[in-house]
Order: structure tokens, then C-alpha cells, then sequence
């Protein structure tokens, strides 16, 4: 059975929403599974409940029936502050309007997850330098997110979901707000991510140029799998 | 830009509630410090029983002989009695400027007076002379008073009393009086009894059995207080007074601030919903994100008591003069801060701050992570 193997795997996933005295089923009954160091898009149109898969995956919503174990964690059986403190170890975020900090410079933004650790100020700096490095931003490690571009605060906040080096990154439309080149850059970055630090991404995008980069591609359609 | 001046204004209204509290606390230790630094521990008064005030009081001729003759009076270096006794009489005078009139006290003093109260201070010109129609007056009554100025005249008790002295006495009481010779003004307001009987103990444990014997004796109806604790008493009724008011407009000046900080508290929760979904999902509890915006909370409600308390500081340099409403005569005392009104402001302020704060502060550590992006 395929939801056996691999990093994430998913068993009979349920989840609706309550809009009032109606019950909107989102995702009924997903049963699959991601190998590590794999590149997986979810595809599917609005409303499908990619988006929602994505958030179960990363530990930010919780399922109403089935189970979700994470390089062996069940993580459906997790508290919330068991959650946050799980997600802050092995989950690394990359948004679609990058939800960087206003205030800070691209050097806090990133050194933010750190804080949650028992990390010196000194180590921290260290993973902060690597991390910027590794998406070619060191030249611009104390400038404001209002002070860099889009593809640019993208890439800020790529540094920030591998900072504390977790296995696996969620990424909800990563290119949605960039330019074609920007959007290039970030699915390169994405892809160097997997081959050289062997990162399991898991994507949503609608951009089938941004799912070409990906090994594996599942559609999601009226929250049911279509191709598997 | 919006958030800054949203917040500016914040802090600044609750500047202006603990302007109004540490005021208002400054204004009750001015007012306490004043009466109270009126009085020696060492010189004890001796008023009629009942009577809250040297106004009030009358102490006869043959009552006031009797108390000089108690062994706990202190000798001074001419070997006199240091022991005065005095009349207290209360005029109406015009203000310079203003020409408004107040009252005034006029002290009808003995030799011994100037003795023994030490903050007293002979600054212009000299003492009058015993059995004269010369006057002396404080400094805060030369200042405001017309005709109390050295060199000009007064008219009162149907004569007509030339100022030859002014006098200092520092932030005491006595700087909003008037001193003449006893016998003079006695017989000039046809007043055949003294008002009190001030003296100064030689051992000052020696109170106690002094004031059983005196107020034991059957020939007296009078009671000895301890000069502080007399004008202590005096200020009571006042400090409480402007203790409500001040406290009273700062209860309902405060809940503005409250809700103003509440109202700055909520807008930046809504401003950041973005920022706390993206802390959650990065790992931070809830509780970091409650005590981030408690902090905050705090911080506005800081900001806002030091500056409070700054300008609050300025009000020092004020004098007011006000009815002392024991003795019905004009008092002129300073806005006075402590360490412990700045502490109680300070503190005041924080607590302002924790309640704006507090519930915008729950409902973003309440705030769904999913939600919270989906907003954004």
C-alpha cells in the first residue's frame, strides 16, 4: 500500500468545515504517502482542499477523522502546544505573500525560528549566515522585507523555513505573487533544496510550470484524489 | 503611519490620567507636607478641649498661667520659659492685583514665638517691637497681599499696623500668617482669652505626663497635642477632599484611557493577524504570543505613565494658595513628588495598560493559525 512507505503518510483522512448549521465536507477519506527527499505539488482548482491537505501535512489544522504520521510522529494525536513545539523542529513554512515581519530585517526574519531553540546567540548567527547563503541573500542580510523584491523576500523566507533544518518544507504557492523570472528562481531554489540537502517539499500551486519542477504530482478535486 | 499616531495618542491620553493621579497625589503630600513641617516634635500645643483649631480655641488667662507653670516646659538660654502664648484671629484682606478679598491669619505672638519655631526667619527689615503697632508677615502674604509689603500698612482691629519685618518660613503654614505683639491685637479685637498656649517640652518623653495631668485637672478644660500631630489633624479634612476629587477624575479620565488602549490593543491584533499566524505556524505557543501583546500593553502603558509623570514634575514649580477650611485662612502650599507617587503613577499607568491590553491580548493567543493566514 502506497500511504505506507515514505516520510508522511497519510490514512484516511476526513475534514469539513462548519459554515453556519452546514457542514461543508472538504477532504474525504486521502489515504497516500511522501517518500523523503521527494518534490510533491498538489494540484487541483480553488476549493479543492489542497490548500487544507497542505495545513494538516504541516501540523496547523487538525483532522476530524484519520491519521497523519510524520517520519514516525502521529502527529493527529498531538496537543496544540505538542504541535507548535513539533512543527518548530521539523516543519519549515514558505508562504505565497512570504509573511515576513515588517519590522525586522531579513537576519531576524530568518533568526525567528532560532528563538524557539536553546541555540547561542553565536550558533544562531551561524545558521542564520548559512542559511541566507544558501539562497544567495548573505549581501543582504539587514535589509527590511520593504527593502527587497518579491523574488527576494521569497527567498528570505526560504532561508527561514530551512534555517532549523527541518525534513520536511511546506510551500502554499510559493510563485502565486512572483514574476515569471522571480518564480523561476524560487522553484530552482526549491529544486536545489531537494537534490543537495534532501528536503521533502510538498507544494500547492495552480502554476503547472511550478508543478513541471516537482517528482511527483497529485490533483485533488472536490477533496477526493483523482490519480490515486 | 496610522498605527504610530493611533498609538501616540494612546500613550498620551494615559499620560494625561496619570498627569491627573500623580497631581493629584502631589497636591494631598504638598499639602500634608506643609501643615505637618508647620510643626516641632519637641513643642506641644495646648488648645480647648474639642476644638480642632487654634480658631476654635480659647484659653483663659488664669488657664494659660497654670500651664506655664509645669515643670516639662523648657527654659531657653535667657532663662525665660520657652512658652508662648498666642491669639489666633481671622481678617479679610484684599489681594494685590485681583483686589479680591481672603482671609488671613494674624498670630498674636510672644517673645518666645520666633523661638520656637525654627523654620521662621526674619528675611527684610526687623522684629516689631513688643507693646507697638508694628507688624511682621510672611512672605507668601507680603507677595500677595495689598498693604503687606514692608514699609506699607494694613488696617485691622480698628487701628492701623505698619509691616517693619517680612518673614520666611520655608513651606510651612506660618508664611501664610501675619505676627503682631499678643496684648496689642488681643486688645485690638477685644478678645480677653488667648487661643492657644505653645511651648517646648525640656525632655521630650515628658509628653505623655504632661498631657495626663493638664487634661486631668479639674480647673482646665484643656487638651495638649504635639505641634505635628495638630497640624496633621489639620490637614485631614482637606487631603481627604482633594484626594476624592483628584481620584474621582482620574477614575473617569482612566476608563477613557482603558478603553483607548483597548482600542489601539485590538487595531494592532488586526494590523498583525498575518504576523501571529506566521508565529504560530513557526512554532511560537500561544502563550508567547498573549505575553508579546500583554507586553506591548505594557510597554504603551509605561511610556505613557513616564511621560505622565514628567510633565507631572513641572507642577513643583507651582505654588497655590487655597481656604484651609479648619482654620477658614488663606494656605499657600507646592505640588510635592515623592519616590512613592512616582512608584503609585508608574504602577497606576502599567495597570492601565494590563487592562486595555488584556483581552485584545487573549484573543490573539486565541486566534486559530488557519484563520489567522487565511485572514492575511
Amino acid at each position: 500500500m502506497e500511504s505506507e512507505t515514505g516520510i508522511v503518510t497519510i490514512r484516511n483522512v476526513t475534514k469539513s468545515y462548519r459554515r453556519g448549521s452546514q457542514v461543508v465536507p472538504v477532504l474525504e477519506d486521502i489515504s497516500f504517502g511522501i517518500r523523503s527527499g521527494e518534490f510533491l505539488a498538489l494540484m487541483g482548482p480553488s476549493g479543492s482542499g489542497k490548500s487544507t491537505l497542505l495545513n494538516l501535512i504541516a501540523g496547523i489544522d487538525k483532522v476530524d477523522s484519520g491519521s497523519i504520521s510524520i517520519g514516525g510522529c502521529e502527529i493527529t494525536t498531538l496537543s496544540d502546544s505538542e504541535l507548535a513545539g513539533w512543527r518548530a523542529v521539523n516543519v519549515g513554512f514558505v508562504f505565497q505573500f512570504y509573511n515576513l515581519i515588517p519590522v525586522l530585517t531579513a537576519y531576524e526574519n530568518v533568526e525567528l525560528p532560532l528563538l524557539l531553540t536553546r541555540l547561542t546567540r553565536r550558533e544562531r548567527r551561524e545558521h542564520v549566515e548559512a542559511a541566507l547563503d544558501i539562497v544567495s541573500l548573505s549581501d543582504r542580510m539587514d535589509h527590511r522585507p520593504s527593502q527587497l523584491s518579491g523574488g527576494q523576500q521569497q527567498r528570505v523566507a526560504i532561508a527561514r523555513a530551512v534555517v532549523t533544518d527541518p525534513a520536511i518544507l511546506v510551500a502554499d504557492e510559493p510563485t502565486g505573487d512572483l514574476d515569471r523570472v522571480s518564480a523561476g528562481e524560487i522553484l530552482s531554489l526549491m529544486d536545489h533544496l531537494v537534490r543537495d540537502f534532501q528536503k521533502t517539499i510538498i507544494m500547492v500551486t495552480h502554476d503547472p510550470r511550478a508543478a513541471e519542477k516537482a517528482h511527483v504530482i497529485r490533483h485533488l478535486e472536490k477533496g477526493l484524489l483523482t490519480d490515486g | 503611519m496610522a498605527r504610530r499616531m493611533t498609538t501616540v495618542l494612546t500613550a498620551s491620553g494615559m499620560a494625561l490620567v496619570v498627569f491627573v493621579f500623580a497631581a493629584t497625589l502631589m497636591l494631598t503630600d504638598g499639602l500634608q507636607k506643609t501643615l505637618v513641617a508647620t510643626g516641632s516634635s519637641d513643642n506641644v500645643i495646648v488648645i480647648r478641649k474639642g476644638s480642632q483649631s487654634e480658631v476654635q480655641s480659647g484659653v483663659e488667662r488664669l488657664q494659660a498661667n497654670i500651664v506655664e507653670i509645669q515643670p516639662e516646659i523648657a527654659t531657653g538660654s535667657d532663662s525665660r520659659r520657652l512658652l508662648a502664648k498666642e491669639l489666633v484671629v481671622l481678617i479679610n484682606l484684599p489681594k494685590r492685583g485681583s483686589n479680591k478679598p481672603a482671609n488671613v491669619v494674624i498670630r498674636g505672638t510672644g517673645t518666645a514665638s520666633l523661638t520656637l519655631r525654627h523654620q521662621v526667619r526674619l528675611i527684610e527689615g526687623r522684629m516689631p517691637r513688643p507693646g507697638s503697632a508694628e507688624i511682621m508677615a510672611g512672605a507668601s502674604i507680603a507677595r500677595r497681599f495689598k498693604g503687606a509689603g514692608i514699609g506699607e500698612h494694613l488696617r485691622f482691629g480698628m487701628r492701623d499696623w505698619t509691616v517693619v519685618g517680612i518673614f520666611d518660613a520655608g513651606t510651612t503654614g506660618f508664611n501664610s500668617e501675619i505676627w503682631g505683639d499678643v496684648d496689642q491685637l488681643m486688645q485690638a479685637f477685644r478678645r480677653p482669652v488667648y487661643s492657644s498656649v505653645l511651648f517646648r517640652l525640656a525632655d521630650s518623653d515628658s509628653f505623655e505626663k504632661f498631657k495626663e495631668r493638664i487634661e486631668s485637672d479639674p480647673r482646665l478644660t484643656l487638651e495638649a497635642k504635639r505641634e505635628p500631630r495638630y497640624y496633621l489633624d489639620q490637614s485631614e479634612a482637606m487631603s481627604k477632599f482633594l484626594g476624592i476629587l483628584g481620584m474621582t477624575l482620574t477614575v473617569i479620565f482612566s476608563l477613557g484611557a482603558i478603553i483607548g488602549a483597548m482600542i489601539t490593543m485590538y487595531a494592532t491584533v488586526a494590523n498583525r493577524v498575518a504576523e501571529i499566524g506566521t508565529l504560530r505556524a513557526l512554532g511560537f505557543q500561544r502563550s508567547s504570543i498573549l505575553a508579546a501583546f500583554l507586553s506591548e500593553a505594557l510597554l504603551l502603558g509605561l511610556i505613557g505613565g513616564l511621560a505622565g509623570v514628567f510633565c507631572a514634575s513641572f507642577m513643583q514649580l507651582i505654588t497655590i494658595s487655597t481656604m484651609n477650611w479648619q482654620t477658614f485662612s488663606e494656605l499657600a502650599f507646592s505640588f510635592r513628588l515623592t519616590a512613592a507617587t512616582i512608584l503609585k503613577s508608574i504602577g497606576f499607568s502599567l495597570l492601565m495598560g494590563l487592562a486595555g491590553g488584556l483581552v485584545p491580548a487573549v484573543r490573539a493567543g486565541q486566534m486559530s493559525i488557519v484563520d489567522a493566514l487565511r485572514e492575511s
